[in-house]
């Protein structure tokens, strides 16, 4: 069990903490070479570690799955907790994401933060990022995994109110902290229910209980606690509805965008929920929560992303319809094709965003897409990598996005779920919307004249996000492309985008969805207990597969044209569209005034019962009243020794004397007084 | 031979004038006395158990108490010759250097 690489397991999350406490201790006297050099090495050195570790466990007779010796971390009667960190095909997986995603986003960020203020600060919470990220995904209980759930929390939280002197940042980091810190309680009662059952929060232990009990199918507390943990899912993967906090968190640096809030940070939630889908297995009620929420957040949150004019928000309401897709997928029992849709959706979200800082850097920090346009010819590779990621988001064959959101969209039609067919048709209609958001995105960046004259970009930008002055002046001919340090991860992922998916190529296609038999031996049980019904399918009807891709392509192709037909072939259309629609286009346009809604039922009675009762009767009267009296009590006694301080000598031999009388009655009488009493 | 009860009886009066010239007498040299007063008042006590016990430590505790005393005495007298020499009194109620 013990072989050379389980003890090595810690080194990949403790390297980049020790980036992050060079570059967060010493990194405010350190060149700008040498912190991003620090940086760089201590993300570079894990992703290393995880190709070793895939090489490991990958060749003949390797093992399945790699557990690091136990280290008692709470051990108190009945209960026990270690310091373990495990590895399976699943973590694997999860691994080769963060650490790839996460180094090639560091490289960029070397580029995009060039002339940052507080450059240290960046490069040092990022490798707090992965620390935390590599923690969640290699715990072996929930506990440990719970260490990772906050600490990504935390990161995030630094590095949306990265410009802290915005205030718009500060709320929006806030924002996010609080939303997930909702979400989290359900993470923690969950916590609290499996110690109450179990006495464990061991992944082993726990899922071994559960299979050997096959009784408990359907039972309430597992059904409870599979809630609880979906509570806490929805705050990090931001589903409806604790979605709220990911569109505000653009507020962040555009790389944070793309790491953070779009490749790993939110895919927590998924992770977890395909971690723990012996629960969920065994819990139907659950199950359809969350491909409802799953379907739900999809729809709803593309139906926004079609109208945003900020580029950011746009991929922003984009990850969170993706995140939709990917619960969908948990949601019917199709974990692996979630997971592949996770990887497939890090590789091109995160091209998406990192192509979109580009534009914003050619721009000078200009973000709103009406000031945009003609690009293509100015930022070739930009546009060329920045397509890549769109004809795959937007499942256009054979890209990564095609192949993995049809495994969805299929295992979904497949499934045994009484909803299946409508969670199948909600999931389409979303594939058609990603389409047409996509590409208006495309053709309002890229086509078209150029809406922003250089003169108001620049001061623009300086409102905006008082950002990229110095590159201004290094590039007064304004837009420009990016630097190399920038456009080589940009090439990478485009690279994956279009290739990433041929992993998991479906049987039907003449594939042999590799990728799905990869993490056979996690989800194992799974296959045993649906194995009837959904995943016999693909032997049971390819024809149906392939007719289900061809309308999902259909579907992709419509959203294209209709994108085409407005933004392209004739510009003024879409605002005549607008007008005419006006009620549904600014209740997208609002958001469908959710901010609003919570702001003024939930936020504004919580207000002003803790202005009223809490600040008023608790704060002033019981604390500060108790203050008081305190302080007069105090005050007093000062007033009555003090008066005892005459000079008078006569006065202290007088009670010198009644001191000694004391101490004498004690002494004397104070035994009888004691047994009396 | 003299019961116990009379040495101590003695040694109380003497301990209870002292600390009545003590409370009351301004003087400081009459206060110095009183303290003397009530040191040999303590001493009489040791004296008077150590004999009626065949105790000798009583005896040396005494000893012990009047060298101190002295030193006591030479020093308190040092000190009321300074203050006398800077304040020209000898009354306690104006020696109050001490009130705030």
């Amino acid at each position: 069990m013990n072989s050379m690489p389980a003890n090595y397991l810690w080194l990949i999350p403790l390297l980049p903490f020790v980036g992050f406490l060079i570059n967060g201790t010493l990194g405010r006297r350190l060149p700008r070479g040498l912190v991003s050099a620090v940086a760089l090495l201590f993300t570079g050195a894990p992703a290393c570690l995880v190709v070793w570790l895939w090489s490991t466990m990958l060749g003949v007779g390797g093992p399945q799955v790699l557990q690091s010796a136990a280290q008692t971390w709470i051990s108190i009667t009945g209960f026990h907790v270690d310091f373990t960190l495990a590895v399976d095909h699943l973590t694997l997986v999860m691994l080769a994401v963060v650490t790839g995603v996460g180094f090639l986003i560091h490289l960029y960020s070397v580029g995009y933060m060039a002339h940052e203020e507080g450059y240290w600060r960046f490069f040092a919470y990022l490798n707090l990022f992965m620390f935390f990220m590599l923690v969640l995904v290699l715990a072996e209980n929930f506990l440990l995994l719970f260490v990772g759930w906050e600490g990504v929390g935390l990161a995030s939280y630094l590095l949306i109110g990265f410009y802290f002197t915005k205030q718009s940042a500060a709320d929006a980091g806030r924002k996010a902290f609080v939303v997930n810190r909702v979400g989290d309680f359900g993470f923690l009662l969950a916590m609290f229910l499996l110690v109450m059952h179990f006495g464990s929060l061991s992944f082993s232990q726990i899922f071994s209980a559960v299979a050997a009990h096959p009784e408990w199918h359907g039972a309430a507390f597992l059904s409870a606690i599979a809630l609880l943990l979906v509570v806490g899912a929805t705050g990090k993967s931001a589903q409806i509805p604790l979605y709220v906090w990911l569109p505000d968190a653009m507020e962040g640096p555009t790389p944070v965008s793309a790491l953070i809030h779009a490749a790993t940070m939110v895919t927590a939630g998924i992770y977890m929920v395909a971690r723990c889908h012996v629960l969920f297995d065994q819990s139907p009620a659950a199950l359809m929560v969350v491909a409802c929420i799953g379907a739900a957040t999809a729809i709803f949150a593309a139906s926004i992303g079609m109208v945003q004019h900020d580029i950011k928000r746009v991929l922003a309401y984009s990850t969170i319809s993706q995140l939709g897709y990917m619960f969908l997928a948990c949601g019917v029992a199709a974990y692996s094709a979630a997971i592949f849709h996770l990887v497939t959706h890090a590789f091109f979200k995160a091209l998406l965003f990192l192509a979109a800082g580009s534009v914003i850097h050619a721009l000078a920090g200009e973000q709103d897409m009406r000031s945009m346009g003609g690009l293509r010819s100015r930022t070739p590779i930009t546009f060329l990598t920045m397509s890549a990621g769109v004809f795959a988001i937007a499942g256009i064959p054979p890209l990564a996005g095609f192949v993995s959101k049809d495994e969805i969209l299929f295992q979904t039609f497949a499934s045994p779920n009484p909803l299946a067919k409508l969670l199948w048709a909600v999931g389409l209609i979303t594939a058609g919307m990603t389409s047409f958001y996509m590409f208006r995105l495309w053709y309002k960046t890229f086509f078209g004249e150029l809406r922003l004259s250089p003169v108001a970009g620049a001061t623009d930008a300086h409102a905006h996000e008082g950002e990229h002055d110095e590159a201004q002046a290094e590039h007064p001919h304004g837009v420009h492309e990016s630097p190399w340090i920038m456009l080589g991860p940009l090439a990478i992922l485009a690279v994956l985008s279009v290739v990433g998916g041929w992993i998991g190529w479906p049987a039907a296609l003449g594939g042999n969805n590799h990728f799905e038999h990869f993490l056979d031996p996690v989800f194992a049980s799974t296959a045993a207990l649906h194995g009837a019904s959904a995943l016999n399918a693909d032997q049971v009807s390819h024809g149906m597969e392939i007719g289900l891709a061809a309308i999902s392509v259909l579907v992709a192709l419509a959203g294209w044209y209709a994108a085409d037909l407005l933004y392209r072939q004739k510009p003024g259309r879409a605002t005549q569209l607008a007008q005419q629609m006006r009620p549904v286009y600014e209740t997208l346009e609002n958001k469908y005034w959710v901010d609003e809604i919570y702001e003024s039922f939930l936020l504004l009675p919580l207000l002003m019962f803790t202005r009223g009762m809490l600040e008023l009767i608790f704060e002033r009267g019981i604390v500060n009243g108790s203050g008081r009296a305190l302080a007069m009590v105090t005050r007093g006694f000062g007033w009555f020794a003090r008066r005892q301080i005459s000079g008078n000598i006569r006065s202290y031999a007088g009670w010198l004397a009644i001191g000694a009388a004391a101490v004498l009655a004690v002494m004397v009488f104070g035994h009888s007084l004691l047994v009396h009493l | 031979m003299i019961p116990i009860a009379y040495y101590l009886v003695l040694a109380a009066v003497l301990f209870s004038i002292g600390i009545g010239a003590f409370l009351i007498k301004r003087n400081v040299i009459t206060i110095f006395i009183s303290i003397e007063l009530m040191l040999n008042a303590v001493n009489l006590t040791f004296v008077a158990f150590a004999h009626k016990w065949h105790q000798v430590s009583g005896q040396i505790f005494v000893f012990f108490v009047m060298v101190v005393a002295a030193a006591e005495a030479a020093v308190g007298l040092a000190i009321i010759i300074a203050i006398f020499r800077t304040r020209q009194t000898l009354n306690v109620d104006e020696i109050d250097l001490m009130n705030s």
